[in-house]
């Protein structure tokens, strides 16, 4: 699936999200629900995913999308909510103020 | 979420109206709610015990809801039934000024840098010109002419800079018949009770009259137009982000006490 490289916000992405959906496309809608440390996005933040693992928007700047779209596949395919938490691997890496550090919680639902 | 959410939720966006996505996330229910229909919400009946916070926390899901809305601020809720997230969409925060003038050639350029959505109204064509305000719209029309195509609202803030009575006065009846979030007139003491008597003429109640920010910003004792337009801003952004302090009333009334005193000293 094409997408326009222009979609920045959040607004576009649920659009978009309702788009994709209307054409037919499996779509999980995940959310960032809860941040702790240094998150790169806040709190309210979206990712969508269809069901061929097509996503648009971040949750967390690069650092946990990989897990996030595949996660979301099998919401996509299941339909059931799930809750994904992601914390820091090293320590080393927060104390250095990477901006990947912190702590995330993510929802995944589907578009139903 | 169910495809009909999802598109009423861009549908409210589009027409920059305020709407929160209420989610229960053990069973992933959404729910959407406008900010007139908090309180009817079947979910708002939740009430827990905030007791054990030292920071002043919403006791309901409705006061989480509310406070989410005045704020523009996502969360997490803790219910009795399990996690509940807030996610609300507002509109971006929208800045209409009265008058072309010196303060507002600084105020539109750092409110851009601040994010708010700037336009300026005057109807002298001398002051409102595209040259004086790059990158800001002007209008060059008078506030009944160019104000109600603008959809001010609750998330709009509004500035009246003219001076003039003639453009001011309609400008500022018009922003509190929209319910501006906040509202900010320049001029002096004597300048504002001379405007609070017209005000009044015209319609406008005690309560109305109390929401103007004058003498407008905060006093950090600016001088220049640009130092002016920081306390502006800063004045509206505290509307935009702080909790009304509950005892603010008191605070008030005993700080005008003490400037009362202190102008008899003088």
């Amino acid at each position: 699936m094409s997408t326009s490289p222009s979609l920045a916000t959040d607004t576009d992405i649920l659009a978009e999200a309702e788009r994709w959906k209307r054409m037919g496309y499996g779509v999980a809608i995940a959310t960032v629900v809860e941040t702790w440390g240094s998150a790169p996005r806040p709190v309210g933040s979206h990712l969508i995913i269809d069901n061929e693992g097509n996503f648009l928007g971040s949750v967390s700047g690069g650092c946990v999308e990989g897990a996030v779209v595949s996660e979301a596949l099998e919401v996509i395919e299941t339909g059931k909510p799930k809750l994904l938490e992601f914390g820091v691997a090293d320590e080393t890496a927060w104390k250095v103020g990477l901006s990947c550090g912190g702590k995330i919680v993510v929802h995944v639902v589907r578009v139903a | 979420m169910q495809i009909d959410q999802l598109a009423e939720l861009n549908r409210c966006r589009a027409a920059r109206d305020a709407v929160a996505i209420v989610t229960d996330l053990m069973t992933g229910e959404a729910r959407l709610v406008t900010p007139e229909a908090v309180q009817s919400d079947p979910l708002a009946f939740f009430s827990f015990d905030a007791s054990a916070s030292r920071e002043p926390v919403p006791t309901s899901l409705a006061e989480a809801i509310v406070e989410a809305f005045r704020t523009g601020k996502s969360g997490m809720v803790e219910t009795p039934a399990g996690k509940v997230f807030i996610n609300v969409h507002v509109p971006p925060v929208k800045l209409v000024i009265t008058g072309a003038v010196h303060i507002s050639q600084a105020l539109a350029d750092m409110a851009r840098v601040v994010g708010l959505d700037c336009v300026i109204v005057d109807p002298r064509t001398a002051f409102a010109t595209p040259e004086r305000f790059p990158g800001t719209r002007v209008i060059a029309e008078w506030p009944d002419v160019a104000l109600p195509p603008l959809g001010l609202d609750r998330y709009t803030a509004f500035v009246a800079l003219t001076h003039d009575p003639k453009v001011d006065d309609p400008a500022i009846l018009h922003a509190l018949s929209k319910g501006c979030f906040y509202l900010g007139t320049l001029g002096s003491r004597k300048t504002h009770a001379k405007r609070l008597e017209r005000l009044a003429a015209a319609g406008a109640s005690e309560a109305d009259l109390a929401r103007l920010h004058a003498p407008v910003g905060l006093d950090i004792g600016a001088v220049s137009p640009a130092e002016i337009a920081v306390s502006i801003l800063a004045e509206i952004i505290a509307a935009m982000r702080k909790k009304p302090k509950r005892d603010a009333p008191a605070k008030a009334l005993a700080s005008e006490v003490e400037a009362g005193s202190r102008e008899e000293n003088a």
